[in-house]
């Protein structure tokens, strides 16, 4: 009898030991994760709330918009595309090289972003491999849209790809096959079986690889040039208000984003309860 | 291409009727190319064009050689701060109860989601000497803004979220049956902790700290508000990339990149090698 009452004590901590981890836990996030939030949103709303609509009514907020949503219009669906191809590819066949191929695409992850934007300018910055090339035909990459969207496809290349391969391989084949041998083609195997299967995964990577997107601030930085009005995304224009002591317009663009993150992690979270439910995790 | 997916076809295996191999793969191997492989080659191909002594310069220099000693430094203190307090969090998150705890498991990523020029501008106005946090650092005479210990500050908020995500799966499959053996065995807490649950947890935690070095040492959206940027003194190796770059220096700009490249690449093979299991599965769980 003693010794029991000894392990059910000893089983978890004392009150106190509780007590004070969790203390120091919620101290450590408080300091670091929740007033930095909190600012942002106290700074926007400083002048009131017309002066925070304002902020965001600003013709060049609106532009920096607008092109934040054209990279992102064109960067997520390329990334898709290639996310479905890459994870039917390595889901659904055994091949030479597979685990290579996985650390590739996983590569662009541990590049600093300053590096993913430079090798754009490598290719097709001014004293660029391709410099010569692009003058005679007047193209313009560097400090222009199509730079800023490369440098995000690089960035954002991985998030789609390595949302759907998990849940494309914790289907297995045998759903696709079982449609093969029933007479269906390829585009009907994919459009009517795995699609719905991968539909939840699908979409989650659609919404991260769209915030990735709209808020890449490092590498677009190296590309954009900081042109006003024609080469600052979202972030740029966040920093370009912030350098100019613009603090309260700053911090109201900058809670866009907030709603943006607040957005993608609930659903990341939506997302993992449902496969979890559905056995895919 | 044609030959290469042809060579990468295994045909020992157990083959599948389903078709599409060719175009999957191809397709795939093709952006790959163009999106990753040709772009980042650049690097390797800019600094083979420079000669030894040119790059050797470039990723010598003395300002160089000062930016990559603080970059090393404050990434692995902040890797540090983050190892210890984001196990905290993690035990706290799966062994205790208490309020708002769903919500403050979800906000965890949100150093994830969050543009780091946002993360940057906000942690930059509260350590700022008047700021929330920062006058009281101002009042005991540390400066913590525009200091080395303002980019820790940012790098251990960028890099919060990976030791949190590394520990949290790996406590969650722990077997209570472990603790009450040990406990039945006449251990105490503290030592059912140290010789039970943390020899199994450290691999986790290691994965989560040189997960979040790694990040650490490339970031730049989050610390560019924050460090002042002075040479010699808060200038981190992609700062002076930026610098390289305005001043048309492409060669000493790739140079200090692939130094930069080789670093990450290393930190990641470590990962790798030192726990296979753990960083698959931390990779599903931070995607």
């Amino acid at each position: 009898m003693m010794n029991l009452l000894k392990i059910t004590r000893t089983k978890t901590e004392s009150r106190f030991v509780q007590g004070l981890l969790i203390g120091v836990a919620l101290f450590y996030l408080f300091l670091l994760l929740f007033l930095p939030i909190f600012l942002i949103l106290v700074s926007a709303l400083k002048k009131g709330f017309p002066m925070y609509v304002q902020a965001l009514r600003d013709p060049e907020t609106w532009v920096a918009i607008k092109l934040s949503l054209l990279v992102a219009i064109v960067a997520v669906p390329l990334n898709v595309i290639f996310g479905l191809f890459a994870a039917w590819a390595i889901t659904k066949y055994a091949f030479r090289g597979k685990s290579l191929l996985l650390a590739l695409i996983d590569l662009p992850l541990s590049i600093s972003p300053v590096i993913s934007g430079m090798i754009f300018v490598l290719l097709f910055g001014a004293n660029g491999f391709l410099a010569s090339f692009l003058a005679a035909h007047n193209i313009r990459v560097i400090f222009a849209v199509p730079g800023i969207i490369l440098a995000t496809l690089f960035v954002t290349f991985p998030y789609v790809a390595r949302e759907v391969i998990p849940v494309m391989k914790a289907q297995g084949k045998d759903e696709e096959e079982a449609a093969m041998t029933l007479g269906a083609n390829g585009f009907q195997i994919f459009t009517k079986v795995t699609l719905p299967n991968i539909r939840w995964g699908l979409f989650y990577g659609v919404v991260l690889c769209n915030a990735r997107a709209m808020g890449e601030f490092g590498a677009v930085s190296v590309v954009s040039g900081h042109i006003r009005g024609v080469t600052t995304t979202l972030p740029l224009h966040v920093e370009i208000l912030y350098n100019e002591y613009a603090f309260a317009a700053a911090f109201s663009v900058a809670s866009l984003f907030i709603g943006l993150a607040l957005f993608t992690l609930v659903l990341k979270h939506i997302v993992g309860f449902r496969l979890k439910r559905e056995g895919l995790k | 291409m044609g030959f290469l997916i042809k060579f990468m076809q295994n045909k020992s295996k157990r083959r599948t009727i389903l078709p599409g191999f060719g175009l999957s793969l191809g397709y795939t191997m093709m952006y790959l190319g163009l999106v990753v492989i040709v772009p980042l080659s650049m690097l390797f191909f800019k600094t083979s064009s420079m000669g030894f002594s040119a790059f050797w310069e470039a990723t010598t220099a003395p300002r160089t050689l000062a930016s990559y000693k603080l970059s090393f430094g404050v990434s692995f203190l902040s890797a540090l701060i983050n190892a210890f307090f984001g196990f905290i969090v993690a035990w706290v998150l799966v062994r205790y109860e208490f309020p708002f705890k769903k919500i403050i498991n979800v906000l965890i990523d949100l150093p994830f989601a969050l543009p780091t020029a946002v993360a940057g501008i906000a942690l930059a106005t509260l350590y700022s000497p008047s700021g929330w946090i920062g006058q009281f650092f101002e009042k005991v005479g540390i400066q913590s803004a525009y200091s080395p210990l303002g980019i820790v500050i940012a790098l251990t908020f960028i890099g919060l979220p990976f030791v949190v995500r590394t520990v949290q799966p790996v406590l969650e499959s722990i077997e209570m049956e472990l603790e009450e053996a040990a406990a039945s065995l006449g251990a105490n807490r503290w030592q059912t902790f140290r010789s039970v649950l943390f020899p199994v947890l450290f691999p986790s935690l290691l994965t989560g700290f040189t997960l979040a070095f790694s990040r650490a040492l490339g970031e730049y959206g989050s610390v560019v508000f924050i460090s002042g940027n002075m040479p010699f003194k808060t200038e981190i190796p992609p700062l002076l990339i930026m610098t390289k770059l305005e001043q048309y220096d492409y060669e000493g700009a790739a140079a200090i990149a692939i130094v930069m490249l080789l670093a990450s690449l290393v930190l990641l093979l470590t990962i790798n090698l030192l726990n296979r299991h753990v960083s698959r599965r931390v990779n599903d769980e931070l995607a």
